[in-house]
C-alpha cells in the first residue's frame, strides 16, 4: 500500500495562544520552538492585572493602567470580575459588599454592572482583558491572533464555563478549548520529562481553589478526580487583613473608611504588600497614609497565620474528597504541584505537604505555570505537539429534576469528558406537545440544593395519548465541560426541537448583540483614544511654549511673531476640549509652525553657550 | 448503540484484564479524542466527539465489575430494576432485623447503640467481600460457558448475586450515614 504524507504545515501556520484568564492577573503564552513562553505586554510586564476601567470621556483601560484608575475612579473600575462570571444576583449577595461597583436592578439571570454610565455583563468586562492579551500577542508575534485556549478553574460549573467562552467570542477569539487550570499546570510540568505516576495539583488562585489528581502515563494526562471551591482564594486572605486594618483605623481615627472606594483600594494595596512580604520574613508592617493621617501596624507571621488558618483548612476538605474519589491514599501520590500566588504562603505549603506526604514542586513560577500549560494545550490542538494528550473530567454531577423536587443523576462527577447519558421521556397528558426538562449540576439529592443549569424544552411532539410518545434525549458534556442536549422521537426517528433556556448566562442572541456592540464601541473607543493621545501631544507643546516664553529668544522675536504664536495657541486651546483629534492635530501643527523661528533661535543660543563653555 | 466490547476490541467476557482495558482506552483516546481534530471539519469534529463519548462511557462501564455485569445482563434482556434490591435476601433476614433495631436505637438518641452498630457494619462489609468473591466465581463460569443456554443460566445467578450485593451495599451506606450523623 502506498501512502503519502500530507504536509499540514501550511494549514497550521496560524498560531493558537494559551490564555490564563485569572481573577487577579491574566497572561498569554505561546509555544516557541524551545517550549511554552509567556508573552509580555508593551510595558514589558508578563502579567496583565485583570482590572478594567471605563474612564470619563469614553474608551477602556485594562491592566496596570486600570490599576491606577482603581484609586482615582473606583466607581468606573472593575477587578476580580471572574468571581461574577456565570452567576446570578442572589449568588453574590454576600460578596458584593466588598465590591464597590453597582449591580443594575432587574438583572436576574445575568449580572449587569453599571460602570460610568455603561451597563455591562461580566463576560463583556472579561472580554476587555482578553482583547488586551490578544493585542499583546499580536504585537509580539507580528501576526493576527484569532484562536485561543483559555483556562478555567476545574470546579467551574457549566454556566461559568459558558460565560468564559462568551467572553472569548466577544473579544474576537475563537475559543478552541477550555482547559482546567490545574490540568494545564500539570501539562507545563510534565512536558520536559517523560513523567510517570500520580500527581496532585493544588491550585489556590486569586478567587478560586482547585485540587486535581492525575495519572501520567506515556504522555497521557488522565485526570482521576477533581474538587474545589469557586469562592475561595487569595482575595479572601486579603479581605481578612483589610478588615482588621479598617477596624483599627475606625477606632484610632474615629473614621469609617470602608465606604470610601479610594481609601479601601489604597489600603488593599498595602495589605497585599504586607501579605506578600510575610511569605519571606517573619514580621512586617502595614503602613498607610490617607487624608493627611497615618496608620501603622505590625503584623507577625504568627498573627497572619492565625487570621487565615480556617481559609487554609477549607482547602483540605476538597483535597481529601479528591483522594477518596480517585480511590487513592496520600502515600500513593508521587508528586505535588503548587499553582497560584497564594501557594507562596509557607502555611499553605506546609499544609499541603502534611496532607499529601510529599514535598511540593515549585520549580515553575506559580503565577505563570497555568498560562504555560495553556500554551502546551494550544500546541496539542494545532498538532505541533503530538505525543501528549489530556483526558479531563467533569467536576460536578449532572442530573435532571424528577418528581418531588429530587435530582436523578445522569452523569456522575469525575467522569472523563466527553461523556454522555441517554434518557427516554414521555408525556403525562393526552395530546401534550411540549416536555420541559430541568437540568441541574451538583452532588446533593434535592433540586433546591443543586445548581440550576438550564431548562430544555422538547417542542412539537406529535399529539398522542399520554405516555405514548417516546422521546430519547441525549445529554452530552463536551471536552470543554459544556453540556448540549439533543432529542429524537424514537417512533419516527425524527429530531425533536430543543429550546434552551439557560438559568444563568447569556443566550446566543445576546452574545451576538454584544459582539456587534463591541464593534461599534471599538470604533468609539478608538476615537476616544486618538483624542486622548492628541491632547497629550497638545499638552507637551503648550508646556514647551510656556517655558520658552521665559527665554531671551522669545523677546528677541518681533511683535508680529509673538502675536502669531499667541493666536495659534488660542486656536489650539479652542479645539482642545472638542472630540475631533484631527482638528487638535492640525492646530498642534500650526503652533509648531508659528514657533519654528523661536525654537531655532533657542537651539542656536543653547549651542553657542555650549561652545563658549558656559556652565550648563 | 455501539457495543462497548466491540468498540474496545475485547472479547465479550465478564472477567476482564484491567491493564489491557486501560491500554486500549489510551490507544483509542489518542485516535479519537477531539483534541486531535481541533482543526478538522465540523463534521469530523462531531464524529470525534461522538466516538470519544462512547469510548469514555464504555470505559466507565467496563472497568467497574458491577456495571460491566449489569451491562451484559441488560444486553441479554435481563431486567435489573431497582425494586429487586429492596427484597431482603432470606439468609440475611435475622441479621438485618437486628441491624434495623440498632439503627432505631441510635436514631432515638441512644448513643450506646453506635458500638454494636459498627460491629454489625463490619460484619456486613465482610459479607460484601464474600459476595464479591462469589461474583468473580460466577464471572468465570459465565466466560467458560460455551453454549448460550448455559450462559444465560449463569447470568441469572449473576443477577441474583448483584441484587444481594446492592442490598448489602445500601444497608452499609445507610448505617454509615447514620453513624456519621451521630
Amino acid at each position: 500500500m502506498s501512502t503519502f504524507q500530507i504536509d499540514f504545515s501550511s494549514v497550521n501556520t496560524r498560531r493558537i495562544v494559551g490564555i490564563d484568564l485569572g481573577t487577579t492577573n491574566s497572561l498569554v503564552a505561546f509555544m516557541d520552538l524551545t517550549g511554552p513562553v509567556v508573552i509580555p505586554g508593551a510595558d514589558g510586564e508578563r502579567m496583565v492585572p485583570s482590572i478594567v476601567s471605563y474612564p470619563e470621556g469614553g474608551g477602556v483601560v485594562v491592566g496596570n493602567a486600570a490599576r491606577v484608575m482603581l484609586i482615582d475612579q473606583p466607581d468606573r473600575t472593575v477587578y476580580s470580575v471572574k468571581r461574577l462570571m456565570g452567576r446570578g444576583v442572589e449568588d453574590v449577595q454576600d460578596e458584593i459588599g466588598l465590591f464597590p461597583f453597582r449591580i443594575v436592578a432587574g438583572s436576574e439571570s445575568v449580572l449587569r454592572l453599571e460602570l460610568g454610565g455603561r451597563t455591562l455583563t461580566p463576560p463583556q468586562i472579561s472580554a476587555e482583558v482578553l482583547r488586551q492579551l490578544k493585542k499583546n500577542a499580536e504585537a509580539y508575534l507580528s501576526e493576527e491572533v484569532t484562536q485561543a485556549v483559555i483556562t478555567v478553574p476545574a470546579y467551574f460549573n457549566d454556566a461559568q464555563r459558558q460565560a468564559t467562552k462568551d467572553a472569548g467570542r466577544i473579544a474576537g477569539l475563537e475559543v478552541l478549548r477550555l482547559v482546567n487550570e490545574p490540568t494545564a499546570a500539570s501539562l507545563a510540568y510534565g512536558l520536559d520529562k517523560r513523567k510517570e505516576g500520580v500527581v496532585a495539583v493544588y491550585d489556590l488562585g486569586g478567587g478560586t481553589f482547585d485540587i486535581s489528581i492525575l495519572r501520567l502515563h506515556d504522555g497521557i494526562f488522565e485526570v482521576l478526580s477533581t474538587n474545589g471551591d469557586t469562592r475561595l482564594g487569595g482575595d479572601d486572605i486579603d479581605n481578612r487583613l483589610l478588615t482588621i486594618a479598617l477596624e483599627d483605623i475606625a477606632s484610632e481615627w474615629r473614621q469609617d473608611l470602608s465606604h470610601s472606594g479610594e481609601a479601601v483600594q489604597r489600603l488593599r494595596r498595602k495589605v497585599i504588600e504586607a501579605k506578600e512580604k510575610l511569605s519571606y520574613v517573619p514580621v512586617t508592617a502595614i503602613e498607610f497614609e490617607f487624608g493627611g493621617r497615618r496608620y501603622q501596624r505590625e503584623i507577625t507571621r504568627d498573627l497572619f497565620e492565625g487570621l487565615i488558618k480556617d481559609i487554609v483548612d477549607r482547602t483540605l476538605g476538597p483535597c481529601r474528597q479528591a483522594l477518596k474519589d480517585a480511590g487513592l491514599t496520600p502515600e500513593q501520590i508521587n508528586e505535588v504541584v503548587l499553582v497560584g500566588g497564594s501557594t507562596r504562603i509557607p502555611m499553605v505549603r506546609n499544609a499541603v505537604e502534611a496532607l499529601f506526604l510529599a514535598k511540593p514542586h515549585t520549580d515553575l513560577n506559580p503565577d505563570e505555570v497555568v498560562a504555560l500549560g495553556a500554551a502546551v494545550q494550544a500546541a496539542i490542538l494545532s498538532g505541533d505537539v503530538e505525543d501528549q494528550l489530556l483526558l479531563d473530567v467533569t467536576p460536578l454531577s449532572l442530573g435532571i429534576e424528577t418528581m418531588g423536587g429530587v435530582v436523578s443523576k445522569l452523569i456522575h462527577r469525575n467522569s472523563t469528558i466527553p461523556a454522555s447519558a441517554t434518557e427516554t421521556f414521555t408525556t403525562s397528558v393526552d395530546g401534550q406537545r411540549n416536555v420541559l426538562i430541568h437540568v441541574l449540576q451538583g452532588e446533593r439529592e434535592l433540586v433546591k440544593d443543586c445548581r440550576s443549569l438550564a431548562r430544555f424544552d422538547l417542542m412539537d411532539i406529535d399529539p398522542l395519548p399520554a405516555g405514548m410518545p417516546r422521546i430519547e434525549v441525549r445529554f452530552l458534556i463536551d471536552a470543554n465541560g459544556i453540556l448540549s442536549v439533543t432529542a429524537r422521537d424514537q417512533r419516527t426517528g425524527k429530531e425533536t426541537t430543543v429550546e434552551v433556556k439557560p438559568s444563568y448566562g447569556l443566550t446566543d442572541q445576546q452574545v451576538e448583540a454584544m459582539i456587534q456592540e463591541s464593534f461599534e464601541k471599538a470604533e468609539e473607543d478608538f476615537q476616544a483614544r486618538q483624542v486622548r493621545e492628541a491632547r497629550v501631544d497638545a499638552d507637551a507643546i503648550l508646556a514647551a511654549v510656556d517655558k520658552a516664553r521665559q527665554s531671551d529668544s522669545y523677546w528677541d522675536l518681533s511683535e508680529d511673531e509673538r502675536q502669531a504664536i499667541d493666536a495659534a495657541i488660542n486656536e489650539l486651546l479652542m479645539v482642545y476640549h472638542g472630540g475631533d483629534h484631527h482638528l487638535i492635530r492640525a492646530h498642534i501643527g500650526k503652533v509648531d509652525t508659528a514657533t519654528r523661528k523661536l525654537a531655532e533661535s533657542m537651539m542656536n543660543t543653547a549651542v553657542q553657550s555650549a561652545l563658549k563653555g558656559t556652565k550648563i | 448503540m455501539t457495543d462497548y466490547f466491540t468498540f474496545f476490541g475485547l472479547p465479550r467476557q465478564l472477567e476482564l484484564d484491567e491493564g489491557e482495558l486501560q491500554k486500549k482506552f489510551y490507544e483509542l483516546s489518542r485516535k479519537y479524542h477531539p483534541d486531535r481534530f481541533a482543526r478538522a471539519t465540523p463534521r469530523e469534529q462531531q464524529e470525534a466527539l461522538e466516538a470519544t463519548s462512547v469510548l469514555n462511557d464504555g470505559y466507565r462501564v467496563l472497568r467497574n465489575p458491577v456495571q460491566r455485569a449489569e451491562y451484559v445482563l441488560k444486553q441479554d434482556g435481563f431486567d435489573i430494576g431497582e425494586q429487586r434490591s429492596k427484597d431482603v435476601p432470606p439468609e440475611l433476614l435475622e441479621e438485618v432485623f437486628e441491624l434495623n433495631e440498632q439503627l432505631e436505637e441510635l436514631r432515638s438518641g441512644d448513643a450506646e447503640a453506635a458500638g454494636p452498630l459498627r460491629q454489625s457494619r463490619d460484619r456486613f462489609l465482610g459479607l460484601l467481600d464474600d459476595v464479591d468473591g462469589e461474583l468473580n466465581q460466577r464471572f468465570r463460569e459465565h466466560d467458560a460457558a460455551s453454549e448460550s443456554g448455559a450462559r444465560r443460566a449463569v447470568l441469572a445467578k449473576v443477577r441474583g448475586v448483584l441484587n444481594r450485593r446492592k442490598y448489602i451495599r445500601n444497608l452499609v451506606n445507610e448505617v454509615e450515614k447514620e453513624l456519621s450523623a451521630h
